[in-house]
């Protein structure tokens, strides 16, 4: 057993398809938010909302790290880059998000910028190690899972003495981001009937952060596996708990998720980073207590500091949905830069620059299927 | 999980493809393990008595479907 193919059977998949068209009440619909992107990822590459009944729609979340990242801070990653004796490393998927007036991490690098993609955090600790005449930065972002990776990089650094070591940190907090959804006072806010809770976030954090959701909000949360049956199996579960009346917190992904969750990579964020008072959220805007920084006694190790960075607000192209995308109010396809001015390629907003954005997901997997389903309905018209 | 390395780190195989990774954020663990890996790091074991008992669910339920 590999853990992986066991759970993409499609015969399984159709079983389980047709288990839950049998429990899904027609007389209501069923509204779920995936919040993490390697679900929207997964059910668009699977196919999996082909196999639902018409009544149970798919609501895709903001658990995209490089979408919910302001493009003020890109524009700040982008202004360090800039600086002669700074070396940036950053993770791939950065490069092409837009900062502001067209600008992206890419373009700064052909221009002669000194930035560096890396797999991991060990990586850009290895060239700080190796280059002690450069000042290496590691623009720190994503949710609870890549948190821990860089509280080990710290760790390391201050181990190994190094000087030239920094990170510019915009680690934000999974269930801060759900209560804001849930909170929300837009007009055209969504309404969601359960969450499909992340995979990797809660190996950290456990099951237990999002018990406020059931208690508070009346809202189920299944946390689930990435893989397209992990995703089957969750829909299943939450159909049963919205028929059945009941908000709990059940755990899908059992096979890693526990739910005190990962008490050792707790200890290691608890110990080097405090809670931010805000931070701005691409979609969402500004919530309190959302974010993480560097605690004092690692100072010397935050960019912001050394580099006294003040980050300017910076708008988004109006035209770019993002923001509507993110909060699970409209769809990639409704936004009219999708799939013309707005491609993996030359992205106008982050939502289509990450394999984890609903508008590269859509574009991957699903704008062929929607002109299918298109012409399909004109033929039978 | 394929060999244990110095300094908490250990060469880990994805189907075939062998690469190093960060152990230090597990508990525990040994040769033969499989982890959820995420930018270079283990964040968690796979339990596989818990993953029997998934597919073992899923299974009841997809019969449960074929048979309606």
């Amino acid at each position: 057993m590999k853990h992986v193919d066991e759970y993409r059977d499609g015969n399984l998949a159709r079983g389980i398809a047709r288990r839950i068209a049998v429990e899904a009440r027609t007389e209501r619909s069923y509204r779920f938010m995936e919040f993490c992107g390697g679900h929207t990822h997964a059910i668009s590459r699977y196919g999996v909302e082909d196999l639902l009944p018409a009544n149970i729609r798919m609501i895709h979340g903001p658990g995209c790290p490089v979408c919910v990242l302001p493009m003020g801070r890109v524009d700040d990653a982008i202004a360090l880059a800039k600086r002669p004796e700074v070396t940036l490393c950053v993770y791939g998927d950065l490069m092409r998000v837009p900062g502001s007036n067209g600008s992206s991490l890419l373009k700064a690098k052909a221009a002669g910028a000194d930035i560096r993609m890396v797999y991991s955090t060990l990586d850009a600790i290895k060239i700080a190690e190796n280059e002690p005449a450069r000042q290496l930065v590691f623009f720190a972002i994503g949710f609870e899972t890549t948190t821990p990776p860089t509280a080990m990089a710290v760790r390391l650094a201050q181990k190994k003495r190094l000087t030239n070591f920094s990170i510019f940190c915009n680690h934000v907090l999974t269930p801060s981001a759900i209560q804001k959804i849930l909170q929300a006072g837009d007009p055209d806010a969504v309404e969601i009937d359960g969450f499909i809770g992340p995979a990797h976030v809660s190996t950290i954090i456990g099951t237990t952060p999002y018990q406020r959701f059931a208690t508070e909000f009346h809202k189920p949360v299944v946390v689930a596996g990435f893989e397209p049956l992990d995703v089957a199996q969750a829909i299943l579960m939450l159909v049963r708990q919205v028929n059945e009346g009941r908000a709990e917190i059940e755990n899908q992904y059992i096979r890693a998720v526990s739910a005190e969750g990962n008490r050792k990579a707790q200890a290691e964020i608890a110990d080097i980073f405090e809670l931010r008072e805000s931070f701005e959220w691409r979609g969402l805007g500004e919530i309190p207590r959302s974010a993480l920084r560097l605690r004092e006694p690692y100072a010397q190790f935050d960019a912001e500091r050394r580099f006294a960075i003040v980050t300017r607000p910076a708008r988004d192209n109006p035209a770019c949905e993002c923001g509507a995308i993110l909060r699970g109010s409209k769809r990639p396809q409704q936004c009219k830069l999708f799939g013309g001015a707005c491609t993996p390629e030359t992205p106008m907003g982050a939502c289509m620059v990450s394999s984890e954005g609903s508008c590269a997901a859509y574009w991957a997997y699903g704008r062929f299927r929607d002109r299918e389903t298109a012409s399909r309905k004109a033929v039978v018209s | 999980m394929i060999e244990l390395l110095p300094d908490e780190m250990a060469r880990v195989s994805l189907d075939g493809v062998v690469m190093n990774a960060s152990v230090a954020l597990v508990e525990d663990v040994a040769i033969g393990d499989y982890v959820v890996l995420h930018v270079g790091f283990a964040l968690a074991k796979i339990a596989e008595d818990e993953a029997l008992r998934t597919l073992a669910l899923l299974r009841e339920a997809a019969l449960l479907g074929a048979g309606a």
